[in-house]
C-alpha cells in the first residue's frame, strides 16, 4: 500500500480547528457536532456520500457558509465575522471550487494577478511575475493571455489552483476539483495537488478519488448525514474500515 | 419649398434635445448602476430603498414626474438647480426629472444582467477576500453591463425620445419647436416628418453603435 510521501505532522501545530460545529438548512441540519483539527502541512482527504455535508465543512472554514454552533478556529483565532478581518482570512484561505468559476471576462494571467494586486497589495509587476512563475508550475504558463473559455477543463482547474495560490495561502481547500473534468484531465489536476501536497501545503480535499486519497492523504475523513464517522490514516481507513457506512461506502465506490 | 423653415432655429432645438439626453443618460447609468448595486447588496435597508424606488418611479407617468419637477420643486420648494435663469433651471429640472425616471429602467435592465453572472465567480473572489463593493465593481458590473448592452440600448434609445417631455416645462428642445411651427405654419405633415427624421438621426446611430458594441463584447466570453 503507498504511504504518503510527507511525513504526517505532529499534533500541537493545529492550523485549523473546529469544534462542535453544527450547521443548519432550514430544517435541515447538515453538520452534526463535528471535530476536525487540521495540523500544518497535513494533507486531510474528505470522503462520504453526496449530501453529507462535505461542502459545507470546507465552506464552513474560509466563512462562505456560517455556523450556527461550536467553534472554528484558524491560525489560532476564532474566525472574524466580517469586516477587513474576514477578508484577511479569506485571502489566507485557497479555496478551489468544482467549477473552476474563473473569472469570465478576464485573462488567465489577469485572474491570477487580481487578487494579488487588489487584496494584497502588490504592485503590477510584481503580481504578474509571481503569476507567471505559478502558472509554470501547474503548467499552463502558454495559456496566460487567452480568456478562460479558450481552455480545456483541466487548464482551467489549474489556473484556478494558480489563482488561489497566488495569495500565498496557509491552507487550500479543493471542493471535488476533479468531479467536473473529463476523465483524461483528471490526472493533471491531481498531479498539480500531489505536488502541493509534496511541497507541504496543509490541504483540505474533499474528492472521490480514492487513489488520491491513498497515496496523498496524512488523514482521511468519512462523513455520513452530517457527522464525521470515521478518521484515520489511510492505509487504516481502506484496509480495515470499522463502521458499516465506511465499508458500504467503500464497496460502492471502488467497485465500479 | 421648405421656405417656411425660415426664422426657426431648428438645429438650436435638436442641440438642446442631444444636451438633455446626454445629461440624462449620464445621469441615468450613474444612479441606475447606484440603484442595482443597492438591490443586490447585503444591506437590507438599502435592498427595500432601491426596491421601491424602482417599483414606484417606474409605475409614475414619465409627463408627472417632469411636472412635479417644475410646480413641486422648484415653484413650491424653491429649488433651482443653482441656477438663476429660467431657461437653465427647466433644463436642470427636465434632466433631473428624466435622470430619476430613466435610472430605475437602467437598474432593472442592469440587474437581469447581473443575474447572468454565475454565482461561482462572486463565491471564488469573496474566497480571494475581495469585499463586497470590489466584486461588484472587478467582477459582476463589467460582465453584467457586456449582457445588456442591448437592453440598455433600449433605455437610451426610449430616453432620446422621452426627452420630448421636457416641452411640459418650456424647455425649448425639438417637440417644443415642432408645436410651435406647426402651430404657425400650414405644412402639418413635413414638419412631423423633418422632426420625425431629426430622431431617427439622433436614435439609430445609438442602436448601430451600441449593437457593434454588444456583438464584440459578446465574443469576448
Ligand atoms: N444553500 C443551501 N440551502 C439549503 N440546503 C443546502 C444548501 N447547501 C447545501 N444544502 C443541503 O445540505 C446538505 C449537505 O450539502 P453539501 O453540499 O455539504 O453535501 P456534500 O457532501 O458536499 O454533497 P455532494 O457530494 O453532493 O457535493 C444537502 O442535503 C444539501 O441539499
Ligand atoms: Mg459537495
Amino acid at each position: 500500500m503507498p504511504v504518503p510521501e510527507g511525513p504526517a505532522p505532529e499534533g500541537g501545530d493545529a492550523l485549523v480547528v473546529l469544534s462542535r460545529v453544527d450547521k443548519h438548512f432550514g430544517s435541515l441540519h447538515v453538520l452534526r457536532a463535528v471535530d476536525l483539527t487540521v495540523h500544518r502541512g497535513e494533507v486531510v482527504v474528505v470522503i462520504g456520500p453526496s449530501g453529507s455535508g462535505k461542502s459545507t465543512l470546507c465552506r464552513a472554514i474560509n466563512r462562505l457558509e456560517t455556523i450556527d454552533g461550536g467553534e472554528i478556529r484558524f491560525d489560532g483565532r476564532p474566525l472574524p465575522a466580517e469586516g477587513r478581518e474576514l477578508a484577511r482570512l479569506r485571502a489566507d484561505v485557497g479555496m478551489v471550487f468544482q467549477s473552476f468559476d474563473l473569472f469570465a471576462h478576464k485573462t488567465v494571467l489577469d485572474n491570477v494577478t487580481l487578487g494579488q494586486i487588489k487584496v494584497r497589495g502588490k504592485d503590477r509587476k510584481s503580481a504578474g511575475a509571481r503569476a507567471r512563475e505559478l502558472l509554470g508550475r501547474v503548467g499552463v504558463a502558454a495559456q496566460a493571455d487567452k480568456y478562460p473559455a479558450q481552455l480545456s477543463g483541466g487548464q482551467q482547474q489549474r489556473v484556478a489552483i494558480a489563482r488561489a495560490l497566488a495569495m500565498d495561502p496557509k491552507v487550500m481547500l479543493f471542493d471535488e476539483p476533479t468531479s467536473a473534468l473529463d476523465p483524461e484531465m483528471i490526472n493533471e489536476v491531481l498531479e498539480v495537488m500531489r505536488h502541493l501536497a509534496r511541497d507541504g501545503m496543509t490541504m483540505v480535499v474533499v474528492t472521490h478519488e480514492m487513489g488520491f486519497a491513498r497515496s496523498a492523504a496524512h488523514q482521511v475523513v468519512f462523513m455520513a448525514d452530517g457527522r464525521i464517522v470515521e478518521q484515520a490514516a489511510p492505509e487504516d481507513f481502506f484496509g480495515n474500515p470499522r463502521s458499516d457506512r465506511a465499508r458500504d461506502f467503500l464497496s460502492k465506490i471502488l467497485h465500479h | 419649398m421648405f421656405d417656411f423653415l425660415e426664422g426657426y432655429d431648428l438645429l438650436g432645438a435638436f442641440w438642446v434635445t442631444v444636451q438633455l439626453t446626454f445629461w440624462s443618460a449620464l445621469g441615468s447609468l450613474l444612479w441606475g448602476t447606484l440603484l442595482a448595486a443597492m438591490r443586490v447588496g447585503p444591506v437590507p435597508l438599502m435592498r427595500g430603498f432601491a426596491s421601491a424606488y424602482v417599483g414606484i418611479v417606474r409605475n409614475i407617468p414619465l409627463t408627472v414626474i417632469i411636472v412635479f419637477t417644475s410646480l413641486g420643486l422648484f415653484q413650491t420648494l424653491g429649488i433651482s438647480l443653482g441656477a438663476d435663469r429660467f431657461t437653465t433651471i427647466n433644463f436642470r429640472l427636465a434632466v433631473l426629472g428624466l435622470t430619476a425616471y430613466t435610472s430605475a429602467f437602467v437598474c432593472e435592465a442592469l440587474r437581469s444582467g447581473i443575474n447572468t453572472v454565475p454565482l461561482g465567480q462572486v463565491e471564488a473572489a469573496r474566497a480571494l477576500g475581495l469585499s463586497f463593493p470590489q466584486t461588484l465593481r472587478l467582477i459582476v458590473l463589467p460582465q453584467a453591463f457586456r449582457s445588456v448592452v442591448g437592453p440598455l440600448a433600449n433605455v437610451l434609445i426610449a430616453l432620446t425620445k422621452n426627452t420630448t417631455v421636457a416641452a411640459a416645462i418650456g424647455v425649448a428642445e425639438a417637440a417644443l419647436l415642432m408645436r410651435e411651427m406647426i402651430e404657425n405654419e400650414a405644412q402639418l405633415i413635413l414638419i412631423s416628418a423633418i422632426f420625425a427624421f431629426g430622431f431617427l438621426c439622433l436614435t439609430l446611430p445609438t442602436g448601430l453603435l451600441l449593437g457593434r458594441l454588444a456583438r464584440k463584447a459578446a465574443v469576448k466570453r
